[in-house]
Order: C-alpha cells, then sequence, then structure tokens
C-alpha cells in the first residue's frame, strides 16, 4: 500500500491489515494490548461480571485473528469493524438463539486497494471523534449508554429519572449531530 | 445487481443493531443485509461510531495470563462459514439448515415452506407462479417481505429481488407475482396472518400461515 495511505491510516488499522495478509502474530499482540482492556470495559458495562466478560473478550479477538481476510479498510477502521464483532458477541451471550448475520463478504484482494476511499474513510474516522468530543456531556453520555449498556430505553429512563420522549430525543440528537459532522466533510 | 429500491427502515436496522430483533425478523434484515450494500454501510458507519466509542473507553486490566491464552488459541481452526446458495443467501442457508427448501402446495401453484413458527412469530419462504396473486390479508403485527428471486408488486409498489417490504397491520394488500421467473421470498411476521376469504382462514390452522 502506497506510503501516505499507510500514514494516514491508525496503527490498529495497520496492525489489522498485517494479521490479514500476513498472519502477523506481533501485530495481532499489539491489538490485544490496545483493545482487550477496552472490550472488557464494554462488556462490564454490558452487563457481564467478570470472568465472563474475559470469556467474552477472548471470544472476540480470536473471532478478530479468524474473520481477519474479511477486514476492508475502504468500510471500516480496525477499531469499528472490531466493535461490530464485539456488539454480535454481547448480544449472543444475551440471546435465547444466535442473531442472524449477514454473508461474510467476499475475501479482500489485497493487492487492488483504493488510496482515496480509503483515506477519504480514515478522514471520516477521525472527523467523527472531533464530533464525538464536540457532543454536549448529557449527549455524548446517551449515547455511551445507547452502545454499550445494552439497557432498553425504558430502564435508562428510571435511572436518570427523565422522562422517555427526553432520551429518545437526546439519543437521536447525537446521533443527528453525528450524520450532520459527517455530511459536512462527506456528503 | 438490480438497484434495490425499498430498504429496511432505520428503526429497524437499528433494532437487529441492538440484538432486539426476534427470529424471524432479524433474518430478513440478516438476508437483506447481505444483498444490499447500502443498508451494511449504514450498519458499518453506526459501528465506526461505536469503535470511536470504544476507543475512547477507560481499559480494565483483564488477567494475567489472558494475554497467553489468547496466543495459545490462535491455532484453533476457525469455524466454516455459512455460504449462500442459488438465490438464498447465507442467513437464509442457515434457516433452511443448510439443505435446499422442501416446498408444500398451498394450492393455485403457491408453495411454502415454514423455516420457524413460536411465540416468537413466523419465517416462512414463499413460492408464488408469475401472474399469481397470494390471497389478499391483513395482518395483526408488522410483516417484512424480502424478495430473492422474481418480483411482486401491490398498492406499495413493485418489489424485485433485495427489496423489502415492510407492511404494518393496517396494510390490506394483496401481491401479485410479476412475469418471468417466480417470485420467490422470505416472509417474516410476529403473529399469524388474516386471511379475508372465509375458506383460506378455515385453512389457516393446518398450514400454519
Amino acid at each position: 500500500m502506497d506510503e501516505p495511505v499507510i500514514q494516514a491510516l491508525s496503527s490498529q488499522t495497520c496492525d489489522l491489515i498485517a494479521v490479514r495478509d500476513q498472519r502477523d502474530r506481533a501485530a495481532f499482540g499489539r491489538l490485544f494490548d490496545h483493545f482487550a482492556p477496552r472490550l472488557k470495559a464494554m462488556m462490564v458495562k454490558g452487563g457481564l461480571r467478570d470472568g465472563s466478560a474475559e470469556d467474552a473478550v477472548q471470544d472476540v479477538m480470536l473471532a478478530v485473528w479468524h474473520k481477519a481476510a474479511q477486514f476492508d479498510p475502504h468500510r471500516a477502521d480496525a477499531a469499528g469493524w472490531i466493535y461490530g464483532i464485539a456488539r454480535n458477541r454481547r448480544i449472543d451471550l444475551a440471546r435465547r438463539r444466535p442473531l442472524a448475520q449477514p454473508e461474510d463478504l467476499p475475501e479482500i484482494e489485497s493487492d487492488a486497494p483504493d488510496p482515496a476511499q480509503i483515506l477519504a474513510l480514515q478522514q471520516e474516522a477521525s472527523h467523527l471523534v472531533a464530533a464525538l468530543c464536540r457532543l454536549a456531556p448529557e449527549q455524548a453520555e446517551a449515547l455511551r449508554a445507547a452502545y454499550f449498556d445494552d439497557i432498553p430505553h425504558s430502564r435508562i429512563s428510571e435511572m436518570t429519572g427523565l422522562p422517555l420522549g427526553t432520551i429518545k430525543s437526546r439519543i437521536r440528537l447525537g446521533l443527528e449531530r453525528l450524520r450532520h459532522e459527517l455530511r459536512k466533510i462527506a456528503p | 445487481m438490480t438497484q434495490i429500491t425499498h430498504h429496511i427502515p432505520d428503526d429497524i436496522l437499528d433494532a437487529w443493531r441492538a440484538g432486539a430483533l426476534s427470529h424471524p425478523y432479524a433474518v430478513v434484515v440478516a438476508a437483506h443485509l447481505s444483498l444490499c450494500d447500502e443498508c451494511r454501510a449504514a450498519v458499518e458507519t453506526a459501528d465506526m461510531i461505536g469503535g470511536a466509542l470504544l476507543d475512547g473507553l477507560e481499559g480494565q486490566a483483564l488477567d494475567a495470563g489472558a494475554r497467553q491464552r489468547m496466543m495459545d488459541a490462535l491455532d484453533t481452526p476457525a469455524p466454516p462459514p455459512v455460504r449462500g446458495s442459488g438465490v438464498f443467501p447465507a442467513p437464509v442457508v442457515a434457516a433452511l439448515g443448510g439443505q435446499p427448501p422442501q416446498w408444500r402446495m398451498l394450492g393455485g401453484g403457491i408453495r411454502q415452506q415454514i423455516l420457524s413458527a413460536d411465540r416468537e412469530g413466523a419465517l416462512r419462504l414463499l413460492y408464488i407462479p408469475p401472474g399469481r396473486a397470494v390471497p389478499e390479508h391483513g395482518h395483526r403485527g408488522l410483516e417484512l417481505t424480502l424478495v430473492l428471486q422474481g418480483s411482486f408488486s401491490d398498492s406499495e409498489g413493485a418489489f424485485l429481488r433485495g427489496d423489502v417490504e415492510t407492511a404494518h397491520d393496517s396494510i390490506d394488500h394483496q401481491p401479485v407475482a410479476g412475469p418471468g421467473a417466480p417470485c420467490i421470498c422470505l416472509a417474516a411476521t410476529d403473529a399469524p396472518l388474516r386471511f379475508h376469504a372465509l375458506l383460506p382462514r378455515l385453512l389457516q390452522p393446518i398450514f400454519r400461515i
């Protein structure tokens, strides 16, 4: 891949590409060091106890190793792709039946990347982080709850004492704001 | 691939991402995502937000042996992926148990196979010959219908491969299969369908449609 593209990618995304293309165990180790503690925090927030949270982290990271051939930097960055795998794992631990999943994307031709699209996506990701930082604290909190706490909206309302409509509109406003931020960069 | 014009509504897609959909609806959403790059990209965008939030979380320390256990586990073989077959994308193949469909005749050349039916609702495949109408029906809850082959049209418009019709209980509709290939679609409901004619209603317990 071209030098400017590599420089624009997050180091996690580069490591994931190395895992994908070279089955690079050292790169995988770095991904583990970065994501495993955060994934554990996500699983604990989602209601798992310490031991189950650790097991879930192992499941997620093993799936990252096994599914790396499907990682496509044109479509996602490493954090988003790994979050998606973790989200599904968390859901399946809570469901009677595993959640039906879409068909795997065809494996990536690693020799035909489109640098412009990868760069655009990476830019979108960093603008997204900037947009998250600009959210009002209560919007950011509601968004985190929607993504990690795995609590139906009615429970959020019980906990915070806010009427349901307000919570829903906060989550919606937070997402709308993010969409708006993204549209400004990539219409 | 034909242009998909009828997508999964945002609220249903959000519910799928949250794992909150019952099995029949979840299979229809997963099958649509298998065919629709636009909706798949919408899920990926939402996951990018999740990824940015994940990156911002304060990590929790893992058990001292966790990293070594992880590295030792890397040689375990990956589970084989489920692949699509013919007009059926992978989640439909999974719902079929990896077997080809075993159609049951419903009369008028219409066939169906029930893939699941329990308190979560019903999921079935329908096979409708060209030009043939499915008996007019309303339903008590939400019906999601995904076209896998051929087409159908009703008061809501024309639906081709990959298109999803989202019909709420207020809609009375009479889908008619388009010309050409027989229409094969995947339909999910959360309650049995109501047919207007007397005979289909009598047959409902027998065919469970």
